[in-house]
């Protein structure tokens, strides 16, 4: 499979950053197309510099940062976001808020206008997949935390993005909620051709959903360990329970707990 | 439901309570009218004055609104411009603070050196006194578009005016709307500072000429008409505030 993230030796320092220590430090690492690959490490470790990198928030002081065979020099425009936090804009009804990046994103911008119908359509199918059929037109705050998380994921995959970046999408849930939405996050990449970068401090997370785990050092951040994960797909939620996949676990946390001692 | 019922009512409870008592005080402590008028002297005062108190009165309206609707325009404008760029911000706060803190009755000869006695300079005043809470709060509703919002469509390729008028004026709403209920009070100050300083018409200047002339009673009935017409004009842009930003208000403490 070609190579669809390419984060080539970079170090980057934040503009803002007081004491000049680098958020990334020679960092590498390579993303195949289609492919969901988790990252993890201590917190502070420089993961949401690594997603800013990607999808060119944030210009890399040294090394290249190369998506889809282009190297990045402004937003990449193909890439989908979702946060710990949903972001959900509380003056619109959730499927406005599903809808939003159709007013940005061409060829979508122009033609949303006269092809509503046929958006609204799939963002209802979208709806659908992640459980919120006909949920659509209340607002986020009548909706509870997991569903406005879903209805997030909505958002990010709606103007089918090419990179779907997660940054600790699950972080606030409670932990019936997450497994419920690690199994909609399984289905949604299996069946959209999307790759996928989760942000996680979660191990058993990054162990169920990857393809391939990365842990990161603590900042300045490189990546210490890289892993693949082995388990057939569709995985099922036992699967966490079995000894494969505690050991992977098990294997995962020595090598953060190294990183942090490491700092 | 009680505690509801209550609720509606208590304005109006505390409000006939608060002129009773004042009405009691006065005849108890038997205080010269020419102190301070019983409330029943200054009713009978604003019937005896109804037609010149309402023909100023409406005038004082006129002015106030223009200088608010002045207001509202320029400093929507002005928010905009401040919350969407960090510089125009850095730059040009400390000429609008020092310009808020300047007393607005004291550029009221300014503006009858530049317009004459007339209905600018009220307008004017009311405009220059209101304008500053609605840039202040606009531009702060703008500024704190949160910053996994703005990487979610600056990702997308938005442009910072994409940025802005999808998500920083909307989300400015609620504050500006709450600012329409502190500058429409403003402004209708401003408009009676200009009236008495600069105007020949109107309850600013009704008040100067009745305080010159010691009718005590008048001067009272003029301030009860100001009181009644500043909560009118509250109350008209808080349900305004309500019908366009509903969705603001709805925490448990606002229901």
């Amino acid at each position: 499979m070609p190579v669809f993230v390419d984060i080539h030796n970079v170090t980057h320092v934040y503009a803002r950053a007081e004491d000049g220590v680098p958020a990334v430090q020679n960092l590498t690492i390579r993303i195949n197309e289609g492919e969901f690959a988790a990252i993890v490490g201590p917190s502070g470790c420089g993961k949401s510099t690594l997603m800013k990198l990607a999808t060119g928030l944030q210009f890399p002081r040294e090394g290249a940062v190369i998506v889809d065979g282009k190297e990045v020099s402004a937003p990449v425009k193909l890439a989908g976001m979702a946060f710990q936090n949903p972001t959900m804009l509380p003056w619109r009804t959730t499927l406005d808020n599903i809808l939003l990046p159709l007013e940005i994103v061409e060829p979508h911008r122009s033609r949303l206008r006269r092809h509503k119908a046929e958006y609204v359509a799939k963002a209802e199918s979208l709806l659908e997949q992640v459980g919120l059929k006909g949920q659509g037109h209340k607002f986020p705050w009548q909706l509870s935390g997991g569903m406005q998380q879903r209805a997030s994921l909505c958002r990010a995959l709606i103007h089918e993005p090419k990179l779907l970046m997660l940054d600790e999408p699950f972080g606030a849930l409670d932990s019936f909620t997450r497994e419920e939405l690690w199994c909609v996050m399984r289905d949604l990449h299996a069946a959209q051709k999307v790759t996928i970068i989760l942000v996680t401090h979660d191990l058993r997370e990054a162990a169920f959903l990857a393809d391939r785990i990365f842990c990161m050092s603590a900042r300045p951040g490189r990546i210490v360990a890289e892993r693949e994960v082995t388990f057939p797909r569709p995985r099922d939620l036992e699967i966490t329970y079995s000894p494969e996949f505690s050991e992977l676990v098990h294997e995962l946390r020595g090598h953060i707990a190294q990183a942090r001692k490491a700092a | 439901m009680k505690t509801k019922n209550q609720l509606a009512i208590a304005p109006y409870i505390f409000t006939i309570g608060f002129f009773l008592l004042w009405e009691i005080a006065c005849r108890v402590l038997s205080i010269s009218s020419f102190i301070l008028p019983t409330p029943s002297t200054i009713m009978l005062a604003v019937w005896e004055y109804r037609s010149q108190l309402a023909f100023h009165a409406m005038h004082t309206l006129w002015m106030t609104l223009a200088g608010f609707g002045l207001a509202v325009a320029l400093g929507l404008l002005l928010g905009m411009l401040l919350g969407s760029s960090r510089l125009i911000n850095a730059g040009s706060y400390p000429l609008l603070v020092g310009f808020n803190s300047i007393p607005k009755v004291a550029v009221v000869p300014i503006l009858v050196f530049w317009f004459g006695v007339g209905w600018v300079p009220p307008v004017l005043t009311a405009f220059l006194i209101s304008f500053f809470p609605i840039v202040v709060n606009v531009a702060t509703g703008i500024a704190t578009v949160e910053p996994e919002m703005e990487d979610v469509l600056r990702a997308l390729g938005a442009s910072k005016r994409d940025i802005v008028f999808k998500v920083g004026v909307p989300r400015a709403m609620p504050y500006f709307f709450g600012s329409l209920k502190v500058a429409i009070t403003l402004a209708y100050v401003g408009s009676v500072i200009g009236e008495q300083n600069a105007s020949n018409v109107g309850i600013g200047n009704l008040l100067t000429r009745a305080s010159a002339a010691f009718e005590v009673p008048l001067v009272w009935a003029a301030l009860v008409v100001l009181a009644v017409l500043g909560v009118v004009m509250y109350a008209m842009t808080a349900y305004v505030e309500n019908a366009m930003t509903g969705w603001a208000q709805r925490s448990q403490m606002a229901a």
